[in-house]
């Protein structure tokens, strides 16, 4: 028992050691580009890492495997996030990283989609990416294929009117191989959530539209890890993970902050926020 | 047309698997057979256009060969830009089919018409437009579609519409085909439900004494550039016709290529004016009030051609 337990924080720690380098890389692809949205990125960075490390069934080799499971990044601004974890995971090499977000790259700042590098789908408008994630769980369900789909939005994202038709949809069908991940930061473009257009009570919105619901801290790996390990959550349903998170996050400056959504880091800041990263 | 179209989708599953239909509610009892057959395979999102679209491009990505059916206004006005991004973006095979081209539903009112679907559906990249003819130009369009790769806009009227052929025509998508070809004072090009019309109009201006050459492009996109740079050289004058608003449709698309080519011949666009309409009425008094009708048609090409 006691060695399972220290396995776990083993784990968890070699888990976070990727998350700091991921943090790290993200950080000086925006610095170098000169782009926005390292705080949306760095709110997503240990789920990502959970998934694309532990529980995606993907593989760097196959990237085009018809049984893979399916990601998709609805909130395709968090890119650089996904580009880093998928360079690391060895989908690329890491090299390609440094054509984000400048003339001649092979990155832009919203993805598109590229099966061998393991971008699954185009994305940057947002709200487009439940509907296609229930379609591809129709096709699963259709051709009795095990995949799962999963579709990670950001919370400003889900004020989009058709998220919640699909989200209708995906239960009325009971997709249980469509699991939904919110990134809830709760900051959007121009302001808090709750003083944009609040979407609380957000988990009862989920649960009556027929989902069910988890809520965890989206930077705690235990957590992460159980509520992955419980995938589907009941079988019939489709499955949401409202993930508390901080826009920011791992930056002392930058965490919680609405400047973060746009600002990119300067020579000196830059060189403090690595610092915080060693 | 949408029952050639139902009819034929439903062979073309019995031996293809992949093939699936969805609607946002709307087809009243057009597709109880094809729901019967393939339970599986049919899907009514519901009144949520966007979300068909969505579910169209995930089951695309997945290898499924998609049909969405709606009205045109709610199919590819309300969803454009899932249409630009999920569909057209990644060129993904689904067929969007939609009914109601034009002032097909009269005296639905504007919410239901359709004037500016093709220029619409035109200008977006990897987009291919059609709009048949005739229930027949229905049938070969929707054989072709199963195996054509990429995102098509097919353009339908309702039910009804008379036949023009007098079968199944071999047709190819992008090449216009010759419907009449009696001369070459005057040569009109058709898409769409007009065809039948402007088949009758050719036979009034025969009968006024002009040579005529009728053809029917039932694909807007991608153009005919070639088949149209030969009528430029063959034909005295040419005219477009429509059901659609006259600008960004099939006759901006020839007048494209025309001034191009500086034709130098007499060249006008026939369609609907860049107005929403203001009459109530039936499709048949619609079309009157705009001149869409072959005996108007007809003698303003004469006054034209006449130069009176």
């Amino acid at each position: 028992m006691r060695k399972t337990k220290n396995m776990k924080s083993q784990e968890i720690e070699e888990f976070q050691e990727v998350a700091k380098k991921i943090r790290r890389e993200i950080l000086d692809m925006i610095y170098r580009a000169k782009a926005p949205h390292i705080g949306s990125s760095f709110s997503i960075v240990e789920i990502l890492v959970v998934l694309y490390f532990k529980y995606l069934k993907i593989s760097p080799n196959n990237s085009q495997d018809k049984n893979r499971d399916r990601f998709i990044l609805s909130k395709g601004h968090g890119c650089p996030a996904l580009y880093a974890v998928l360079a690391h995971r060895g989908f690329f090499n890491s090299d390609i990283l440094k054509g984000f977000g400048c003339n001649g790259g092979t990155l832009e700042e919203h993805p598109t989609r590229d099966l061998i590098k393991g971008i699954e789908i185009s994305t940057g408008s947002l709200g487009h990416g439940l509907s296609i994630g229930t379609g591809m769980a129709i096709a699963a369900k259709h051709d009795n294929n095990p995949y799962r789909v999963f579709v990670l939005l950001s919370d400003g994202e889900t004020e989009a009117g058709f998220v919640w038709e699909a989200a209708m949809f995906a239960a009325h069908h009971k997709l249980d191989n469509l699991i939904a991940i919110v990134d809830y930061n709760k900051i959007q473009a121009l302001g808090r959530i709750k003083e944009v257009v609040d979407l609380e009570p957000y988990s009862e919105k989920w649960r009556s539209f027929g989902w069910e619901v988890k809520e965890i801290n989206g930077h705690d790996f235990a957590q992460l890890f159980s509520v992955f390990e419980d995938i589907p959550f009941k079988h019939g349903k489709p499955s949401v993970i409202i993930a508390h998170t901080i826009k920011g996050k791992g930056i002392s400056f930058m965490e919680d902050k609405l400047l973060w959504h746009y600002r990119c880091p300067d020579k000196e800041e830059h060189k403090k926020a690595l610092k915080e990263l060693k | 047309m949408r029952n050639a179209f139902i009819r034929t989708l439903e062979k073309l599953c019995e031996s293809n698997n992949d093939v699936f239909l969805l609607t946002a509610d709307l087809g009243f009892r057009l597709f109880d057979s094809f729901r019967k057959k393939y339970p599986d395979r049919f899907f009514n999102i519901g009144i949520a256009e966007p979300n068909m679209i969505g579910i169209s491009a995930g089951l695309a990505l997945s290898g499924k060969n998609v049909y969405c059916y709606s009205m045109i206004p709610f199919l590819i006005m309300r969803c454009f830009e899932q249409i630009r991004l999920d569909l057209c973006y990644h060129n993904l095979n689904v067929k969007l089919v939609g009914v109601g081209g034009g002032l097909t539903y009269g005296l639905e009112g504007i919410t239901h018409h359709a004037i500016e679907d093709i220029s619409i559906m035109r200008s977006i990249p990897n987009m291919t437009v059609i709009a048949p003819g005739d229930p027949f130009e229905v049938e070969a369009i929707t054989n072709l579609s199963l195996k054509y790769k990429g995102t098509m806009f097919i353009r339908l009227g309702r039910s009804d519409e008379p036949y023009v052929h007098s079968s199944v025509p071999k047709l190819e998508i992008g090449k216009g085909i010759r419907i009449f070809n009696r001369g070459s004072d005057i040569c009109l090009l058709v898409t769409g439900a007009m065809l039948y019309k402007a088949k009758v109009t050719s036979e009034l201006l025969l009968r006024k004494g002009f040579g005529v050459t009728l053809i029917s492009l039932h694909t807007v996109k991608p153009l005919d550039v070639i088949l149209i740079k030969d009528c430029a050289k063959k034909y005295k004058s040419i005219f477009s016709i429509e059901e659609q608003s006259i600008i960004g449709g099939l006759g901006s698309a020839v007048a494209e290529v025309l001034s191009e080519v500086q034709y130098d011949g007499l060249f006008r666009r026939i369609g609907l004016p860049d107005k929403f309409n203001r009459y109530v009425g039936k499709t048949e008094y619609l079309h009157q009030k705009y001149g869409l009708i072959p005996e108007k048609i007809a003698d303003n090409i004469a006054k034209l051609i006449k130069g009176i």
